[in-house]
């Protein structure tokens, strides 16, 4: 049976100011996979790694890490664990090499084992050129790689990346994503992180739980999740917009499921959606309603977000974005 | 061991910082040195005064400014710390093993630095402006160890207010509020007999007042030891207290994010 090096039940995190952000957040992360944890701006993410990380405290629930509890020894679990996150942690004032010194002395490293292991992590980020200059000097992409840089130091069993492509241009990204997969692969470390990419879950994550409004809706790898989801997703966008007219349209025409209307937007499931394309269509001109396009597509993690949380994943990005100032 | 390797660790990260700006501390020294020579000039004859019996007025205010150049440098300490939170850098060091009290401390370590540095150009002005000192090189350092001592518990303070409340705008607000009244209710520009009875009151329970009268007996004729050794108890209290309060703040900061 394969360890668990993450395990969290029913975190719940209230800020002042009542800001809910955590309601019950349980996940579980074998040894050795690329967790995701996948949701909207505001969904408790990255609280959730902050009572991880022993950065927070929950309020209530209990969390361990490598089998450690994370509110009664957090000196032990900070041992275990490499922490990169959404902010820069890096100390712009120093150049690169200083930060990593410093971080692999809090540590306990020292002498020429620390100097090996900077030199080593400064060549395999491709930092080694850049390594004498101010971190303030730094591309976005660099100083993404010098903070993972620091998370590394120690060799940690577990990393914590918090949203860490965010903010980077497509080439950056992809970079990342690699050596990403080449941490867990070659070094097989645990990866825990949070994305609201949809596509980076989709790639990285062996398995991943999707969070809405601070709870865990829907836990799975990416293909189970989809697979549950039989049939294919049917977009519609109708020339106007027309709610109430566009479901009791619809609604009769057989073998559809989940079917939700967002203003010009009708989304629907069908076993067949290429069958199901002309129905539709006949339903909604019958009702008046012209339509502009439709498309089909397999199920992919936005069709998975949608059935769980009952909205869809760019609407609540927008929509709880509000909540992010206040709960970062 | 471990405690003062992070410290070191943190206090080699902030003076890095300090050297890479060298003009910082030139920018730094002006209050000094307009307190020094201006206000040495303007009230010159404070010395005639009846009752005045430190000899000149810069042999009197010299000790008085490095006293107040401690608490100003010391009071701005904070600022490092809200700029590393907003910056992500505090969160960061945080979740590594760091001793907690090295984050207060190898910060307080710098700042102390600094004011020694300053300490020694206000005191190499105010000599080559006819200052004396009469204890030589041990009331020197007298002073400038009080001054020092004197600054470690203003940026403690500091810190842990930066921490609590982890905004610019409020600890400007509360450094001055503090730090000038406690300046002008000291012996640091007028001689404590001559200082009105109530000032002289609440000046026995003033720090900035303690590091006044200890770094003035050590630079003054007959310098009182004893005076200079409780002062410095004082404050070596103090600073106990103000560095634990910095350490336990980042158990509040850590609750409240």
């Amino acid at each position: 049976m394969a360890t668990i090096a993450i395990e969290a039940s029913e975190l719940r995190k209230t800020y002042k100011g009542g800001v809910r952000a955590l309601n019950g957040l349980s996940l579980r992360v074998e040894s050795g996979t690329i967790f995701g944890l996948l949701g909207p701006n505001g969904a408790g993410k990255s609280t959730a790694v902050k009572i991880l990380t022993t950065l927070s405290r929950a309020d209530s629930g209990e969390a361990r890490v490598v089998g450690i509890d994370v509110t009664r020894e957090p000196e032990r679990v900070r041992r275990s664990i490499g922490v990169v996150g959404q902010k820069p942690g890096l100390d712009a004032e120093a150049t690169g090499r200083e930060n990593l010194t410093m971080q692999a002395e809090l540590y306990g490293l020292s002498g020429a084992s620390r100097r090996a292991r900077v030199d080593e992590l400064l060549g395999r980020l491709g930092l080694t050129e850049a390594a004498d200059r101010l971190a303030k000097t730094y591309s976005g992409g660099m100083q993404r790689r010098l903070d993972i840089a620091l998370g590394l130091v120690h060799e940690p069993q577990v990393l914590f990346l918090d949203e860490p492509t965010t903010g980077l241009d497509p080439e950056a990204r992809t970079d990342l994503w690699r050596e990403i997969e080449r941490l867990a692969g070659d070094e097989e470390m645990t990866i825990l992180l949070t994305t609201h990419y949809l596509e980076e879950a989709d790639r990285l994550a062996s398995e991943l739980v999707i969070v809405d409004r601070g709870r865990t809706v829907a836990q799975g790898s990416p293909d189970e999740l989809k697979d549950e989801l039989r049939g294919d997703t049917v977009q519609v966008e109708l020339a106007e917009s027309a709610d109430g007219n566009a479901t009791a349209a619809v609604a009769r025409v057989p073998g559809l499921s989940e079917l939700v209307v967002d203003g010009r937007l009708l989304h629907t499931r069908a076993a067949n959606g290429a069958a199901a394309i002309p129905s539709i269509i006949t339903a909604l001109e019958r009702s008046g309603l012209a339509v502009a396009s439709a498309t089909i597509a397999r199920p992919s993690l936005d069709d998975v977000y949608l059935r769980h949380a009952g909205r869809s994943f760019q609407q609540a990005d927008t929509e709880d974005d509000d909540r992010t100032e206040v709960a970062a | 061991m471990t405690p003062l390797r992070h410290t070191w660790q943190v206090a080699l990260r902030y003076i890095r910082a300090l050297l890479r700006q060298p003009a910082w501390i030139g920018i730094s020294l002006v209050q000094p040195v307009i307190w020094l020579l201006l206000f040495g000039a303007l009230f010159k004859r404070t010395a005639d005064i009846p009752g005045f019996t430190s000899g000149s007025y810069i042999d009197f205010l010299t000790p008085g400014v490095v006293v107040m150049l401690a608490v100003s440098t010391a009071g701005w300490v904070g600022m490092g710390f809200i700029e590393d939170i907003n910056r992500g850098t505090m969160d960061r060091l945080l979740v590594t093993p760091i001793w907690r009290g090295a984050l207060n401390l190898g910060s307080v370590a710098q700042s102390v630095l600094s004011i020694v540095i300053q300490s020694v150009i206000v005191i190499g002005l105010s000599l080559a402006v006819g200052a004396h000192f009469h204890n030589g090189v041990a009331g020197v350092a007298a002073l400038v160890a009080v001054a020092g001592l004197l600054g470690a518990v203003f940026a403690s303070l500091s810190n842990g207010v930066a921490v609590l409340t982890r905004q610019r705008e409020t600890l400007i607000g509360i450094v001055t509020m503090v730090t000038l009244p406690l300046t002008f209710l000291s012996s640091a520009l007028m001689q404590q007999s001559l200082l009105p009875g109530w000032i002289q009151e609440a000046a026995k329970f003033n720090p900035v007042n303690w590091a006044a009268e200890a770094g003035r007996s050590a630079a003054g004729q007959n310098a009182d030891w004893g005076l200079i050794a409780s002062r410095t108890g004082f404050l070596a209290a103090l600073l106990l207290l103000s560095a634990a309060f910095a350490t336990r703040a980042f158990g509040s900061y850590q609750r409240s994010i």
